[in-house]
């Protein structure tokens, strides 16, 4: 670690993973409420379990993300942090936000939440993803400001790099389509329309950025790798990205009132959108295999290898399986699409997140890497939890499949509540592979705590 | 991709130049999209009901469970086209008898809603199942 600064990154790292962590105890409650339906309830109903699940993964990798910025900014920029200060004081407005608004779905039904944080004042709760009050939405903005105001500065101070002007682009994208979620007409149409800037343009767009952003500064740390070679490589992923993916929102456009010429729009550049996850992956093995030194840090390169290869699969793969509107007339809103959000968002930015805390984590607690037996726990991690995702994925996949042909297809086809229960097999082992995923957790959160006397590598950078 | 013709910076222009170009490309469909809107969302039967109906469709985070018109989760019936599915009174009866209490399976909370909060929901289910939404879903089940 090269700026006494960059150690700000680390409360963002460790509440990163606490929330994770409570992230995935949430998914095992909404995995058993799929076979087990009055599980926990009326304490916790599935609407308030899920929403718990989603938000925190949205929260803990926005975490992720701030953290990997106030690291990788100064080192980029060779100066300390324009204000650790108030990187810091933005750190705990977050948390207690983030925490309180989880609280809040929990301790009271969301009608009441509603009511008392005054969305009568401008009504945005109660859709998807968007769940949180408005004071939290405006939170967001807050904290999103000063991180931006922070290393905006800092940037501006010292050396510009691409991965920094990248990284920027990628977080200024992200707090002004954020705005967007403010948006909510009477007019479902134009509200579902609108709701997309906000989700299809960070999740397929402007997240993508910090993605590879974070991915080649891994790559350029662990590999040695010429920077002029990376960055090209980092401006052709992204030109990819955005010139497929942002035409690519047509695929959201098929079924929600909005004109037919969409799905023509959309399958056409969706379909081009696995290209730049596949380059991606060839990126991050050509790297690798061009190596100019051995780093220590055997495992942070595991992660950043994987991250490339599991994206290329859940966002590429089995985005491309279902984004052509004659196959998604079918498939839309179905267990299809929870398979593909489970691997597309596991594999592209949980992994690319445990990537940078992989290789900053060590650094920040003063080694280039942790000793042998530290980084043998996390390889098991990285393999339990990516293999249990990928079967968690394909057995969603199973029951996506059969959902469709026995609720959508055919000449008497059966209702909805019907088609589920034919699927629990499906959804049992699904909630097999969501323990295996915990389990990968826990040894992931204790290869922190794995020290090794004998062969530690003590040199401080 | 070492040196040669393509280099860094044509690769930089690239996607400075595409992002820009299909970004505007997108602001074009938009505005094309938004002058056709009108024609299938048939927003003149949005009444003050109908509004009020997607309020409270909101602040019961209702898409916590169901999906509506193919969004939202997917652990309860698609609901855009319910109001076709099932009509108004069984709508009503069905939410005023929640939860059913049986063991082990899926349980709907009971909302509580006042009998102008289920006309105003039911209002809205209407108006949304009227979308012109291009023949999707392939049947009455959703």
């Amino acid at each position: 670690m090269q700026y006494q600064s960059q150690l700000v990154a680390k409360p963002y790292f460790i509440a990163a993973i606490g929330l994770f962590i409570v992230q995935i105890l949430f998914g095992l409650i909404v995995g058993l409420q799929y076979v087990v339906g009055d599980f926990l309830f009326p304490e916790i109903p599935f609407n308030v379990a899920r929403m718990v699940h989603t938000n925190l993964l949205i929260v803990w990798l926005l975490f992720g993300f701030m953290g990997a910025a106030y690291y990788l900014v100064p080192e980029e920029s060779e100066r300390e942090l324009y204000s650790p200060k108030l990187a810091i004081v933005t750190f705990w407005i977050f948390l207690v936000a983030g925490a309180l608004t989880i609280i809040g779905y929990l301790a009271v039904p969301y009608a009441t939440l509603a009511e008392i944080t005054g969305n009568d004042i401008l009504p945005t709760m109660g859709r998807e993803f968007l769940e949180q009050p408005l004071i939290t939405k405006v939170g967001i903005v807050i904290v999103a400001l000063s991180l931006l105001y922070n290393v905006t500065m800092t940037t501006l101070m010292g050396r510009k790099t691409s991965i920094t002007i990248i990284l920027l682009m990628g977080l200024w994208g992200l707090s002004l389509f954020w705005m967007f979620s403010f948006y909510n007409p009477e007019n479902l149409v134009l509200d579902k329309y609108y709701w997309w800037w906000v989700v299809h343009m960070w999740v397929e767009g402007v997240w993508e950025l910090i993605m590879g952003a974070l991915l080649a500064f891994v790559l350029i740390k662990v590999t040695g790798v010429d920077r002029e070679v990376i960055d090209k490589w980092l401006y052709v992923i992204i030109a990819l990205t955005l010139i497929t993916g942002i035409i690519g929102m047509g695929h959201h456009y098929y079924w929600i009132g909005t004109p037919g010429y969409w799905q023509w729009w959309g399958s056409l550049f969706s379909a081009l959108e696995p290209i730049p996850f596949f380059v991606m992956t060839l990126f991050a093995f050509n790297m690798v295999n061009r190596r100019r030194r051995d780093h220590p840090n055997k495992i942070a390169t595991l992660w950043a290898l994987g991250t490339a290869v599991t994206a290329f699969l859940g966002a590429g793969v089995w985005g491309f399986m279902h984004t052509l509107a004659p196959v998604n007339f079918y498939t839309h809103g179905s267990q299809i699409t929870a398979a593909h959000g489970h691997l597309a968002f596991y594999g592209a930015y949980v992994m690319v997140v445990l990537a940078i805390i992989s290789y900053a984590m060590p650094m920040m607690r003063g080694r280039v890497a942790n000793c042998a037996k530290a980084q043998l726990w996390e390889t098991w991690s990285f393999w339990l939890m990516t293999i249990s995702m990928v079967v968690i994925t394909l057995l969603l996949t199973g029951a996506g499949v059969m959902q469709v042909w026995l609720q959508r297809m055919g000449d008497t086809p059966m209702s909805f509540m019907a088609t589920q229960a034919e699927l629990s097999v499906f959804y049992w082992l699904r909630v097999i592979g969501g323990g295996v995923f915990f389990i990968g957790l826990i040894i992931y959160v204790i290869s922190f705590f794995i020290k090794d006397k004998k062969e530690a590598v003590t040199t401080s950078v | 991709m070492d040196g040669g013709f393509f280099t860094k910076s044509r690769a930089r222009n690239i996607f400075f130049g595409g992002s820009v170009f299909f970004f505007l490309l997108l602001l074009v469909l938009t505005f094309d999209t938004v002058q056709k809107l009108p024609k299938s969302d048939h927003r003149e039967n949005i009444t003050p009901e109908v509004a009020r109906g997607k309020l409270v469709w909101e602040t019961n985070n209702c898409i916590g469970c169901h999906s509506l018109i193919g969004e939202g989760a997917y652990f309860a019936p698609e609901l855009g086209n319910v109001y076709k599915r099932r009509g108004e009174a069984f709508i009503k009866a069905w939410m005023k008898a929640m939860p059913t209490g049986a063991p082990g399976r899926r349980q709907m909370p009971q909302f509580n809603l006042s009998e102008g909060q289920m006309d105003d929901l039911v209002a809205f289910l209407k108006w949304t199942s009227e979308i012109n939404t291009q023949g999707w879903p392939p049947n009455i089940e959703g």
